[in-house]
């Protein structure tokens, strides 16, 4: 059953879950409000054998609302510091869904500094488990903000997640461990799995054209052969995305809070 | 056997040019109390390595760093840490940005005494391209992979943060995560180790004791700082104070505003600078953040 009422944070957090369907026994690491929402999502409903943690140190087998707890006690099922994290990073069974600065056709993306790369115009956090992450498990991203700027026309300014750009790979390194999950975006949802791994638009989001999609993205698009609407949440999903986030932080996520269904103008603001 | 002396003799034994090591994680369970008393010293041209937090911004709002090793330098609440941001956009910041599983690999070659340890993480991205000291080496064995070789990054001195310490230099780690101070540790050619309490000699339990992450043979010397980690977290007594961190990140916006920081939480004692926040009860008592 659909329900009419959803915010655009919502539409988002349902396709994020759909990053981890079938992954397996993986540790889902959402990180931010809407990936983490979208993993517990995924654990509650299509994939309870997702392993989450209470993005911490600890093991969880129900996932953590998000916010303040009140009476919530957590219940732990195992331990997962720091360094037993970079052994499960090291080791492949992981999915995570990150935010990058930017992205680029190959599936490069930067978390490290925006403009010349010895005085930059903007300097982020560092490249943090980007290069691992990238070169030893799926990745999916989460871009809250689809524009030019952030879904770059050439390599991003600082290559910090690996990709599909052949010129960045000499004879003998491994590209088979890498892999790209979903690009969920506040326009649609696209993978990087067109011909050479170019990226495709798999759904739009309600009132969204993929012309527009193409005007705000730096590199050509594909339409996936299925190209449809993004599925709306359900009511089933609504309850437990309340349930997981009782403080409504989710709201908060994306500048104004979009209605989920929105018209072309809306859209285009 | 006592290892008990000052920040003041800690820090001491620092010398320009120096490679220093930090522990904690972004903003927890960072030395914090021995990062002010280096703010008052004299070194300079260090080079810093860590996951950093407010350590790394100040000492380079400080002047102090030449170059920083790191993966990261953020605050988490406040993602962006003011100061690294500052001097990283100025262009005056020599850096080597490593992946974090990378920059680990690195203090363990030098924890276990080794040229490198092979990785995967760095390979066909840029952290390649921008540190050229960084090689690759092809597996011996019938694979052929060609991995980066992380060297080791060996330290002169290293600070940690623990939550318990007994005068012979052991050391409990009581919270939730250990991090990487026992890679630090041993990484490094001496180790001070700042404690929120010493005791005489530790007569622990068998689950207690398990809470040590490295011998007492690591440890050069040993401070008593109670809340020495603050604005930092020390898990699972106090968490990070937001209100100070948020005074510290605005700062940078002012034209005098981190010798106004300075003026205001390094010259000072350790007693004024938990008066000027708010008092001891009010540190020991910040909520530890929740996830």
């Amino acid at each position: 059953m659909s329900s009419v009422n959803f915010s655009l944070a919502e539409l988002m957090i349902v396709a994020a879950s759909e990053a981890w369907r079938g992954n397996g026994e993986v540790l889902a690491s959402g990180l931010g409000i809407i990936p983490r929402l979208g993993a517990s999502l995924a654990k509650l409903t299509h994939s309870p054998e997702l392993l989450m943690t209470d993005s911490e140190t600890l093991i969880v087998e129900e996932p953590i609302p998000v916010g303040p707890r009140g009476d919530y006690v957590p219940k732990y099922s195992g331990f997962l510091p720091f360094e037993r994290v970079f052994d499960a990073v090291w080791h492949g069974r992981r999915h995570a869904m990150v935010g990058p600065t930017q992205v680029d056709r190959w599936a490069q993306s930067n978390l490290s500094v925006v403009g010349d790369y010895a005085k930059p115009k903007v300097a982020m956090l560092g490249v943090r488990g980007l290069p691992g992450n990238s070169i030893n498990h799926r990745n999916s991203f989460f871009m809250p903000n689809h524009t030019t700027r952030a879904f770059v026309s050439g390599e991003v300014d600082m290559v910090s997640g690996v990709g599909f750009n052949p010129e960045r790979w000499a004879p003998g390194m491994r590209r088979d461990l890498m892999s790209i999950g979903l690009v969920i975006t506040d326009l649609c949802v696209m993978d990087f799995n067109g011909p050479d791994n170019a990226a495709r638009v798999l759904s739009l989001h309600p009132g969204v054209d993929f012309e527009l999609v193409q005007e705000r993205t730096g590199f050509p698009l594909l339409k996936a052969d299925n190209m449809g609407v993004t599925a709306a949440p359900t009511a089933e999903q609504l309850a437990i995305i309340q349930r997981m986030d009782p403080h409504n932080l989710r709201a908060r996520q994306l500048k104004g809070n979009p209605v989920g269904i929105r018209t072309a103008e809306e859209v285009r603001g | 056997m006592n290892k008990l002396m000052t920040a003041a003799d800690a820090v001491g034994q620092l010398r320009d040019g120096m490679t220093i090591g930090f522990g904690g994680w972004g903003p927890r369970r960072k030395p914090m109390a021995i990062v002010r008393e280096i703010l008052r010293s004299n070194v300079k041209d260090l080079t810093v390595v860590a996951y950093g937090g407010p350590e790394v911004g100040m000492l380079c709002a400080a002047g102090k760093v030449r170059k920083l090793i790191f993966g990261f330098a953020t605050m988490d609440a406040i993602p962006l840490e003011p100061y690294f941001r500052k001097a990283r956009q100025a262009g005056t910041l020599d850096v080597m940005e490593l992946d974090e599983g990378l920059f680990q690999w690195g203090l363990k070659a030098a924890a276990m005494r080794l040229p490198f340890l092979p990785a995967r993480a760095g390979l066909a991205t840029d952290v390649l391209t921008h540190n050229p000291e960084l090689k690759t080496i092809s597996s011996p064995y019938a694979d052929g992979e060609v991995l980066l070789a992380m060297p080791a990054l060996e330290l002169d001195v290293a600070f940690v943060h623990v939550n318990r310490a007994d005068k012979l230099g052991n050391t409990l780690i009581t919270g939730s995560d250990p991090y990487f101070d026992h890679h630090f540790a041993r990484a490094a050619k001496q180790c001070f180790v700042s404690a929120e309490v010493v005791e005489e000699r530790f007569e622990l339990d068998a689950a207690t004791a398990r809470l040590s992450t490295f011998e007492r043979s690591m440890v050069t010397g040993l401070i008593e700082a109670p809340l020495g980690a603050h604005p930092t977290a020390c898990s699972p007594a106090y968490g990070w104070d937001m209100e100070h961190l948020k005074g510290y990140s605005d700062s940078a916006n002012a034209d005098d505003g981190w010798q106004q920081y300075v003026d205001k939480y390094v010259n000072c004692s350790q007693a004024e600078y938990l008066e000027r926040n708010g008092g001891a009860e009010r540190v020991s008592s910040l909520p530890m953040p929740i996830f």
